[in-house]
């Protein structure tokens, strides 16, 4: 406990420095960083000069409805690696699936980390929460819709990872059995960031963790909260294949000439003119593919309600056409760490020690 | 567990010709420019190749017309690094890997040569106290 104090006071360059990191070592992980964050490369001397001062912060990680699909695309992301560094400096204080401790301990670390770091923790969410009813999803006795309004109270900022957290994802699609909504329609005192995708990739949720322990402050964001860097153009705009496609050249199966020779998708229900990710260029399994090079047209999954949007392999009618956009909540861009940890919501019902409702077996059968 | 590089996959590409997307000659370009812009001003540049939507086969075709020059540096720091020069004077290739051998960064850097190569000033302060503390134990 001690020495993990000592570690959250050290900045990042004494940390690497007392593990033995050569200067070159610090200029390579920083040169790994500028790349995972999409910066130009020209970026990494204000990257290193950033990090060499950056304090590792806490972060608490709640897991609501869900299939721990996106805890697997982190972990599972270059193990162990330069991005995974990033992590040696983080203090990851409370994950379900990743930490040892369970039961009161494991919720006894969850508000010692809220406690200890108020106003300067980062709270990361993935997983949908009901609404419907608590018994559907709760933890500890603890239903997802306490436990993410008291976790956040005194955070600097929230991360949604995936299109559950981000936008109800595969819980809210129809009927919507346990009203299942997004975090950013609970959370509205504090920045949220969504980082979507079904999972969404890897590097894109470090690189978002990244910037925050580099420059202290959230990326810019697009009108649904997602970080411009990575989401700010389609993934057919960025498709290797869009030659094909502005030539007219499709494929129709997915075994004729066409798909042989890696013609365009569309007619094949890729959704790619309507999907905004880093898929071509961040690519997934350490860089090897994605979807698109794979044979098989994009899904849309970082997109709201793609669940609903129709077939998978039905070809979009009309090339421009957007997904229904049901959530009405706006993240402002750019939010400075300082402006958000001012806004923080003292009320008592946030608070750790407030009484639980506990769930029980009962409350499962109660109908909404 | 299995790593991704084990697994033997073989890319077979129709009539047996290696398949490339055209984005090569483009970055080839822009690397010209760069060059000419260093010959000419001194200015150093680099190009992320992480950040470009290559498709199969361009990143090879880029690399092959580039080719390999005089000089070929490793470096071990977080990993194996390789760093070498084109067959083009003044454009180096520089692949960052972390020390499971799985990349983290390809760039293409235009200058003399990489930063990276150079001792940094950090460690150098570092040495001097550590060799001195080897004297002292003598």
């Amino acid at each position: 406990m001690a020495d993990d104090r000592k570690k959250l006071s050290m900045t990042l360059g004494e940390s690497l420095r007392q593990q033995g990191v050569s200067r070159r070592g610090f200029l390579k992980y920083c040169a790994a960083t500028a790349s995972m964050m999409a910066l130009p490369p020209t970026m990494v001397p204000a990257i290193a000069q950033a990090l060499e001062k950056a304090k590792r912060p806490s972060v608490i990680w709640l897991s609501f409805q869900e299939c721990t699909g996106c805890t697997e695309s982190l972990t599972r992301s270059h193990s162990p690696s330069v991005e995974n560094l990033i992590f040696d400096h983080i203090s990851l204080d409370y994950h379900h699936t990743l930490q040892v401790a369970s039961g009161d301990a494991a919720e006894a670390a969850r508000e010692a980390a809220m406690h200890e770091n108020e106003g300067k923790y980062i709270v990361v969410v993935d997983g949908s929460i009901p609404l419907a009813n608590p018994g559907y999803s709760s933890i500890a006795g603890i239903s997802n819709l306490q436990m993410l309004e008291e976790t956040v109270a005194g955070a600097a900022a929230v991360v949604a990872v995936g299109s559950c957290a981000a936008f109800g994802g595969l819980p809210h699609a129809n009927p919507n059995p346990t009203g299942a909504v997004s975090v950013g329609e609970i959370v509205k005192d504090k920045p949220v960031v969504n980082v979507s995708g079904c999972p969404p990739i890897p590097t894109v949720i470090t690189g978002v963790l990244a910037h925050f322990l580099t420059f202290g402050s959230l990326p810019e964001l697009d009108a649904l909260g997602r970080p411009m860097v990575f989401f700010g153009q389609s993934i057919h705009d960025r498709c290797y294949r869009r030659p094909f496609y502005d030539k007219g050249l499709f494929a129709e199966t997915f075994d004729d000439e066409g798909a042989r020779k890696g013609w365009c998708l569309f007619r094949l229900g890729c959704k790619g003119p309507m999907t905004y990710n880093a898929c071509a260029t961040a690519k997934w399994n350490q860089g090897t593919s994605w979807p698109v090079e794979s044979g098989h047209g994009c899904l849309g999954c970082s997109e709201p309600d793609f669940w609903d949007a129709g077939g998978f392999y039905n070809a979009l009618s009309i090339p421009d056409s957007d997904l229904t956009r049901k959530t009405g909540y706006v993240v402002g861009a750019g939010v400075a760490l300082g402006a958000a940890a001012g806004a923080l919501n003292r009320s008592t019902r946030a608070k750790a020690a407030a009484k639980h409702e506990t769930v029980t077996i009962d409350d499962l059968d109660k109908k909404s | 567990m299995q790593r991704l590089q084990d697994i033997a996959i073989k890319v077979e590409s129709p009539e047996g010709v290696q398949a490339s997307h055209g984005n090569a000659l483009p970055i080839l370009h822009e690397i010209l420019h760069a060059l000419q812009r260093f010959s000419t001003e001194g200015e150093q540049s680099c190009i992320d190749l992480r950040s470009l939507p290559f498709g199969p086969g361009d990143e090879e075709e880029l690399l092959r017309l580039l080719g390999r020059g005089e000089i070929n540096v490793t470096m071990d720091a977080l990993g194996e690094s390789t760093i070498w020069e084109t067959a083009f004077s003044g454009v180096w290739i520089v692949d960052h890997r972390n020390a499971e051998g799985e990349p983290v960064a390809l760039q293409i850097e235009i200058g003399p040569v990489p930063q990276i190569v150079f001792s940094q000033q950090e460690d150098i302060v570092d040495a001097i106290d550590r060799l001195e503390a080897q004297l002292n134990d003598h």
